[in-house]
């Protein structure tokens, strides 16, 4: 009876491995798998036990820290509340909910990359503590937008240029997010418009068709062209403002009085796939390359009216004419708009906009600095030095003049989009500018989404200026 | 070094693991080492010299690796459940008392354990209504859509199945020693298939019939697989037909697919089975059959990885509550918590420990002079395996899940104090085989 009873071992072998397969199979092949699904509260679970890293601004206010709540799990509290809510988010684990930098960057404040400290602390059972988050975001000057803002739905955002480190970035209307999803008022509160919005760029934009102008060699600033109004484009009369006929004039002068007329004509002249290229070198038919959740960042790019659907890149149906003024479809983010500023003030060189600065560990180590770096050189550096130029004259003599801020040179663009039917005086006015023009440390974006008849150099103008003397003081 | 000395040096490693899993927890608690742990420990050992002592006086010849193997799992189950819950484990230390003395009683009274071959009809009819006695009003509970267990409240709570188990293989180990030879020798041969003779042949129809029963009425797919592989284990080695074990597997087959399909209990245990990761089937009503047990068992063992998140890591309750994230960790998923605190190599080194257990029983058989005795040690051993491979296959979803508990590690009376004795009666069998002529 011996060899049927070594089969039968055999049997209970084959059988035994089965079982050690299949546990492999959980433990090693699919466990991924598994612990992805959504079913798996697990997830959740550990992940509320974690002791989530800070999230703080440039002068070391805290606006996100996590609070303990009953067995070992822990909560988020926001102390500056609405203030930075646009830019910092709020992460609920147990609703799975996450937005702005508290998502873009829940890595660091989870802790992934931890200290030996932490990994040790874990081993012995300790709680996982995060990685404390410092943002480049400048408190003061927030504090300063969100209140010359005023409660009106617009958008403040400050960036400089020389680094990308984002020092503002203000959207009204906003929530608070110890408290997300309670009503705030107004609907679409929770985006974020400084990087979400499809706002009408108007007059703000000859900054870019200024660039194509004088880079691709086809124009300089004192190219002459014909200031008459109304101008057909594209089969349908376009004005300038109060319908003013300028004459000849040179694109300098053009810019410093923003005759929509000769910008046309320029685009029209460069052509789409000119104005598309230097488009595409500011950022635009892309996502802003900001560390920020994907979900929450808009492309700038110009729409079909008719469909509503964004048009190909270079695509024969766009009014390149009135794109070339910032109308004709074109939707941007203030984000968008600042990094064109930016790039004109860093000698044509675009740097990779960025909100986090650098984590610290739970040991107090220095675990990661974000280094300034190129997104795309957008222009010759002559390029941006005669652009910048231009947009000195505007603050100096033309229609930007409320921005002056007396011993600091301002340079900048302003807009005044109309954004109702035709015939209605709604406008959202822009200002785009950086200061000091002859050595820029900061670049700004403001718009109002909407005002009755209000102009950029008189709604928005006045806001950038006084970020700009805030942050500019603080920084000697 | 004899056999018994050997043991007592095998004993070592269980008395160091239940010492050192019992100071893991204390540490993970208070982190600070309590001489309770020690105290525990020191217990566990005494207990198990105590064993060891029995054993010395009345079996000197039996195998000497079997006791600490069981050791080593028992005081690995007490150290689990103590983590778990340590309620519990008091009692399952009670239990564990209980269990030895048992054992003890089991090896003085049955030294010569041949004469249960006596009383096989009567061991046979009361396994019978041991398996049936959870299906009677009053006494039976039904337990996820199965009856498992009776429960007189206040008195007593038991499983007989792990009783039953035990007198089945006696019954079988009896018979078959006696018929082994006609059910060859009297066989035809119809289209080269032998066909063994009806009239002895028919106590195993009634064990197949039996197992269909078991199916039927208390919808056990674990115990039923138990009983019937032990069934063909020791009808294979009695016989030397591997035809009857094809027929034996096919007409289970059979029976079970007929069975799956048409008892609603079974047929959602498979579906389960199947899909355990489908969102209706996980998030299924109350009282209707959820697969959130499967699936958890499988998050548990995903969370383990590899290596384990550690002794006293793993998340067992829902935060907030106490409420188990993964339903009756102590005892069904007891293999899924190991799993998530040790990892693939831990539960892989638990397989092994039963594994070596198993092979010191099928040596037994071999060694073993007389049929009884060989029948006997292989249903025993295979019994064992298959509830090894019932509980495990089902947690890691290799069967579907039934609830059997996992021999010497999962919390209950039943089933420790019935193992301990299924290990009393291989150790007598070990005893006679390895004495010297």
């Amino acid at each position: 009876m011996n060899a049927p009873i070594t089969r039968v071992f055999g049997v209970v072998i084959v059988l035994f491995a089965l079982l050690i397969a299949w546990t492999s199979r959980w433990t090693v092949f699919d466990a991924k798998a598994l612990r992805d699904n959504p079913l798996n509260a697990r997830t959740v679970i550990d992940e509320e036990k974690i002791d989530r890293g800070e999230i703080l601004a440039a002068a070391g206010t805290v606006l996100a820290e996590s609070v303990k709540g009953p067995d070992h799990t822990w909560t988020r509290r926001y102390p500056t509340g609405s203030l930075f809510s646009q830019a910092v988010g709020y992460s609920i684990v147990k609703t799975g909910q996450a937005a702005g930098l508290e998502l873009s960057d829940g890595d660091y404040l989870r802790g992934v990359n931890t200290g030996i400290s932490a990994i040790i602390g874990q081993l012995g059972g300790g709680t996982q503590v995060g990685d404390d988050v410092h943002t480049t975001l400048d408190p003061t000057a927030q504090r300063l937008a969100l209140r010359l803002l005023d409660g009106r739905a617009g958008s403040v955002v400050a960036l400089d240029p020389r680094t990308g480190a984002v020092k503002v970035m203000v959207s009204l209307p906003t929530y608070n997010d110890n408290h997300p999803s309670a009503p705030c008022g107004a609907p679409g509160c929770q985006l974020n418009d400084a990087t979400q919005a499809g706002d009408v760029p108007g007059s703000t934009f000859k900054v870019l068709t200024a660039v194509a102008a004088i880079d691709s060699g086809k124009f300089t600033p004192r190219s002459v062209l014909n200031g008459n109004s109304p101008l057909t484009v594209s089969g349908v009369p376009l004005s300038n403002d109060g319908n003013q006929s300028w004459g000849p004039q040179t694109l300098t002068t053009a810019l410093t009085n923003s005759i929509n007329t000769i910008w046309a004509q320029v685009a029209q002249q460069l052509g789409r796939s000119v104005m598309t290229e230097y488009m595409k070198r500011f950022g635009f038919y892309s996502k802003p390359p900001l560390d920020y959740p994907p979900d929450e960042l808009a492309v700038s790019r110009p729409f079909s009216t008719a469909t509503g659907r964004p048009f190909a890149p270079g695509s024969p149906n766009e009014d390149i004419g009135r794109i070339g003024i910032g109308q004709g479809g074109l939707r941007v983010t203030p984000l968008q708009m600042a990094m064109v500023a930016a790039a004109v003030a860093n000698g044509g060189k675009l740097m990779v906009p960025h909100l986090t600065s650098y984590v610290v560990n739970s040991d107090g180590q220095t675990i990661d600095t974000i280094k300034p770096t190129v997104y795309s050189q957008v222009m010759k550096s002559s390029t941006a030095q005669q652009v910048g130029l231009m947009m000195r004259k505007v603050v100096e003599e033309g229609t930007g003049q409320p921005a002056q801020l007396g011993n600091i040179s301002v340079a900048g663009k302003t807009g005044t989009a109309s954004i109702g039917v035709t015939g209605s005086d709604l406008t959202e006015p822009w200002f785009i500018g950086f200061a000091p023009a002859e050595n820029p440390q900061i670049a700004i974006a403001v718009t109002i989404d909407q005002t009755n008849g209000g102009y950029g150099g008189t709604v928005a103008a006045p806001i950038a200026s006084s970020v700009i003397k805030t942050v500019l003081s603080e920084h000697g | 070094m004899t056999a018994r000395n050997r043991e007592l040096v095998g004993l070592i490693p269980a008395s160091l693991l239940v010492t050192a899993g019992f100071a893991g927890v204390f540490i993970q608690r208070s982190n600070a080492l309590s001489n309770i742990s020690l105290t525990y420990g020191a217990i566990f050992l005494a207990l198990c010299l105590a064993g060891h002592l029995v054993i010395r006086a009345t079996l000197p010849y039996a195998d000497p690796y079997m006791f600490p193997l069981v050791a080593l799992l028992s005081s690995f189950g007490i150290v689990m459940i103590y983590r778990i819950d340590s309620t519990f484990a008091r009692q399952q230390a009670q239990w564990f008392v209980l269990g030895l003395i048992l054992f003890a009683v089991t090896i003085i009274a049955f030294r010569d354990y041949r004469r249960l071959e006596r009383y096989r009809y009567t061991i046979a009819v009361v396994s019978l209504i041991l398996l049936m006695l959870p299906r009677v009003p009053g006494l039976g509970d039904e337990v996820n859509g199965a009856y498992l267990s009776v429960h007189l409240p206040g008195v007593f709570e038991f499983q007989p199945t792990e009783f039953a188990k035990i007198g089945f293989v006696i019954f079988l180990a009896s018979y078959l020693r006696d018929t082994r030879q006609v059910l060859v020798l009297g066989a035809r041969r119809i289209l080269g298939v032998t066909i063994p003779p009806l009239k002895h042949f028919g106590p195993v129809l009634v064990i197949w019939g039996l197992a269909m029963l078991i199916l039927f009425a208390l919808h056990d797919v674990g115990s039923s697989l138990m009983f019937y592989g032990a069934l063909l284990a020791v009808l294979y080695v009695a016989t030397s037909r591997l035809s009857f074990v094809v027929v034996g597997v096919l007409a289970f087959g059979l029976g079970a697919w007929y069975i799956g399909a048409h008892v609603p209990h079974i047929n959602a245990r498979v579906e389960e089975w199947l899909h355990p990761l489908n969102r209706s089937l996980y998030y299924a009503k109350a009282g209707q059959a959820s697969s959130y047990q499967l699936a958890n068992s499988l998050f548990a063992q995903a969370a383990g990885g590899m290596f384990g998140q550690g002794f006293g890591q793993a998340t067992l309750t829902i935060p907030g509550t106490s409420n188990y994230l993964l339903p009756a960790p102590s005892t069904d998923m007891i293999y899924a918590v190991i799993t998530d605190e040790l990892g693939l190599f831990g539960a892989a080194a638990v397989l092994i420990a039963y594994l070596m257990l198993i092979a010191r029983g099928f040596k037994t058989a071999v060694l073993a002079r007389d049929s009884f005795s060989t029948l006997l040690a292989v249903g025993l051993s295979s019994v064992l395996a298959l509830q090894v491979f019932v509980i495990v296959g089902g947690v890691t979803r290799v069967i579907p899940l039934t609830g059997v508990t996992l021999p010497f590690i999962s919390y209950g009376g039943s089933s420790i104090i019935a193992n301990l004795v299924l290990l009393a009666l291989l150790l007598l069998v070990s005893d006679r085989a390895r004495r010297p002529a």
